[in-house]
């Protein structure tokens, strides 16, 4: 079995059937990951750079990880430690780091775009690990794993995804893959926090949290940057919390099996109250477990092992 | 003489040379100013058109005669919005080599505008671009700004600009934010019965848009303009005018509400004129699926509900003007990621065909129609007396081969800019001769 795509550039038009090989092949490595030994050759002698133009504890780490547990060499690469900052153009960073003979190439930078652009100044395979407002499939196909590892589906599930539609790559990306996988998706945010016609994402869109939780089996929350206020999309975090935010009140009125995912970094006391993060609802680690076992996946498939799996 | 390898051939333009007589036969002549459009012979003599007629009349003798058959002959084309990028930044253009290719597009006028650097903001540099300009093949009209440095503070001397040879004043690239000073420069403008050229943008509502704000721009993640940023504008300057009584003309329009605005204004009597460019006739922001750079302008390409609405503003006479807003870059500034790319597109070498193919060909817009929107109406918005055929004016015809079947291939651009949109595009219809003063300084040859 193999993907039927060479780059991960987003999951829009990704089919139900590359996901769900991804997903089939994340749930192996996840077993990997809980043996003694959590190291697999699959990808020995194959060089990915980590290509960071915006900042990242998380995806880098995760990304990272994965590549040494597939004995891949990993080679890191960001904006303080580059010449970017001495003004090199993007495509011709790539072509030097081309140069040096490598394979995969993980990318996230602050503009949309960008991995699509790397896919024309380069042969190697690109990973798109967020790409300005656009996509960031990794996070997705890890949200969908953890719904799947926790409630045994996808198909037919109704994923309530809430705070700022607007600046969030990742609420594009799961609205593509889970809607590719026949879930119900419901975006939800104030008015000012939605993107202009987003019935284009397919999608159903709400700004009442009520209506949006209305029958869903998962909650997944967004961080709330604190620009935004700054920029004049809502008054107050006070108001905010009361309209978008999820607390244990709200939790309570909800049913006993449904689960509260985060892609991180959460803001505490915001758009999620501290016991709901830390409480038997939350999901919020497993999603960081998952993301290597994911990302693995990602990288396994893309890098040619697909085909003699 | 310039020759490329697809055969295309630029003559060198001597305004000292002896102006020899001409006969072109058999062309059907387009002249809409004097609702002319048929098989006709036009007689050029001293550079100047000398008859036109069924026949030639008797004693007429040519030095040399072109057979138009199967060819249009219309006035010389002008494009009123380009930016010929000198002063200051000859590496992306200069007056020499943007009305080469004006030339090379079938245009035997240019407009420039004045957002180089130094800015044309003063008799000095109008004088400039004039005299760079005389020995080109294509005249060459300079609009000066409307505010020093296009700072939108202080109103630049439009009456010594007027003097040096503008023919219009205008800021693109960016609105005169402040109502009162575009107020006063309205009111001003009127002492020299020239037109304010207004770029319509609300900068807070478009600020860090990089495409249309729409389904699209929410599509592909990239940062939107929305249409309304443009509108706002479109309207105050309409309401501007109407309140002062001076002549505007708004540069690139590009939505659906700005047609509806400018219609309204127009059957309100506001002495209001526009144009719009032929990449929002030809391409949309779904275009902008793969990011392309070379797509990427200000206004940025909208939705097609938008491009309806301009089709049928040219159409009803909304839209008076087709120009390119020809806009070249380095690559450097293209071969970048979507949000790092300049603004701007090329259009010189490519109008013309692309508006014969998408328009024409299509019967969206008749022959003649195209003639008043790409020479007449221009050359009138401007107060020049280009733009028709009668006896008596300056030689400067351009002659279509409206069959011509050919791919657009930006490596004979006699631009130094490849940042066009339609490389690659195959397109029907082009200039076969380009005719200034009376004197070929254009020719295409070959069918393919």
């Amino acid at each position: 079995m193999s993907l039927s795509i060479n780059h991960l550039l987003g999951l829009k038009g990704v089919s139900e059937k590359d996901i769900t090989l991804i997903l089939d092949t994340a749930d192996n490595f996840y077993e990997v990951l809980q043996r003694e030994i959590k190291q697999v050759p699959t990808l020995k002698g194959i060089t990915i750079v980590n290509l960071f133009y915006e900042n990242s504890t998380r995806t880098r780490i995760s990304f990272e990880l994965a590549e040494k547990r597939l004995s891949a060499s990993p080679l890191n690469f960001s904006t303080s430690t580059s010449s970017v900052s001495k003004g090199e153009s993007l495509r011709d960073t790539m072509r030097n780091i081309e140069a040096m003979k490598i394979d995969m190439v993980v990318v996230r930078h602050g503009a949309a775009g960008v991995p699509a652009f790397l896919t024309r100044c380069t042969n190697a395979t690109i990973i798109n690990a967020g790409d300005g407002l656009h996509e960031h499939p990794t996070q997705a196909l890890l949200d969908m794993m953890t719904i799947r590892q926790k409630l045994g589906k996808l198909k037919g599930l109704k994923v309530a995804i809430i705070g700022d539609i607007l600046h969030s790559r990742v609420a594009r990306s799961n609205a593509w893959g889970m809607s590719a996988m026949g879930m119900k998706v419901v975006l939800c945010g104030p008015p000012t926090l939605l993107p202009q016609h987003p019935e284009c994402l397919g999608v159903e869109v709400t700004d009442n949290m009520d209506k949006a939780l209305d029958g869903a089996n998962v909650i997944m929350m967004l961080r709330l940057q604190m620009e935004r206020q700054n920029a004049g999309l809502f008054p107050s975090i006070r108001e905010y919390r009361e309209r978008y935010g999820l607390d244990l009140e709200k939790l309570s009125k909800l049913p006993r099996d449904i689960i509260v995912m985060h892609p991180g970094p959460i803001n505490r006391g915001i758009e999620l109250a501290s016991n709901v993060a830390d409480g038997e609802h939350s999901v919020i680690l497993d999603q960081v477990t998952n993301g290597v076992a994911v990302r693995m996946a990602v990288l396994y498939l893309l890098g040619g092992g697909g085909d003699n799996a | 003489m310039l020759e490329k390898k697809n055969g295309q051939i630029l003559y060198p333009f001597d305004p000292a040379a002896p102006k020899r007589s001409m006969l072109i036969k058999n062309g059907r002549v387009i002249d809409p100013a004097n609702s002319i459009d048929e098989t006709l012979c036009v007689g050029v003599d001293q550079g100047r058109i000398a008859w036109l007629a069924k026949e030639p009349p008797p004693g007429f003798a040519a030095h040399m005669e072109i057979d138009a058959e199967g060819l249009w002959v219309t006035p010389g084309l002008m494009d009123m919005h380009v930016h010929l990028r000198e002063p200051g930044r000859e590496d992306k253009e200069t007056i020499e080599t943007g009305t080469q290719a004006a030339c090379a597009g079938g245009f035997t006028a240019v407009a420039c505008m004045p957002n180089t650097n130094p800015v044309l903001d003063e008799e000095s540099k109008i004088r400039y671009v004039a005299q760079r300009a005389q020995d080109c093949s294509c005249r060459v009209f300079p609009i000066g700004s409307i505010t020093k440095a296009l700072a939108g503070e202080e109103l630049s001397p439009f009456g010594e600009m007027v003097r040096a040879g503008a023919r219009a004043v205008s800021d693109d690239g960016k609105s005169v934010r402040k109502s009162n000073i575009m107020k006063n420069a309205l009111n001003y403008s009127k002492s020299f019965g020239i037109p304010v050229i207004c770029h319509c943008e609300d900068n807070d509502l478009s600020h860090g848009g990089h495409m249309n704000e729409g389904a699209m721009s929410s599509l592909l993640g990239v940062w939107g303009q929305p249409s309304i940023a443009e509108e706002i504008i479109v309207s105050r300057d309409v309401l501007l005018a109407q309140y002062t009584g001076a002549r505007i003309h708004i540069a690139h329009v590009s939505t659906a509400g700005s047609v509806r605005i400018i219609r309204e204004a127009k059957k309100q009597g506001v002495a209001v004129t526009c144009e719009t460019c032929p990449h929002y006739l030809a391409l949309t922001d779904a275009d902008l699926a793969s990011y392309n750079t070379n797509m990427k302008m200000n206004p940025p390409l909208r939705t097609k509900k938008d491009q309806e609405a301009l089709l049928a503003g040219l159409a009803d006479g909304t839209i008076d003007v087709i120009a390119s807003d020809h806009a070249p870059h380095v690559s450097e500034e293209k071969d970048v990621e979507f949000d790092a790319a300049a603004f701007g597109v090329i259009g010189l070498e490519t109008s013309l065909p692309v508006i014969m193919t998408y328009l024409i060909e299509k019967k969206l817009l008749r022959p003649s129609q195209l003639v008043e929107k790409m020479s007449l109406l221009p050359n009138r918005i401007l107060g020049l007396g280009g733009g028709t055929l009668s006896a008596g004016r300056f030689a400067d015809i351009t002659i279509i081969d409206p069959k011509a079947r050919w791919t657009i291939d930006s490596r004979y651009f006699y631009s130094k800019g490849r940042n066009t949109p339609f490389d690659g595009l195959e397109v029907q219809g082009r200039a076969k001769y380009t005719i200034l003063g009376g004197i070929i300084v254009y020719e295409r040859r070959g069918t393919s």
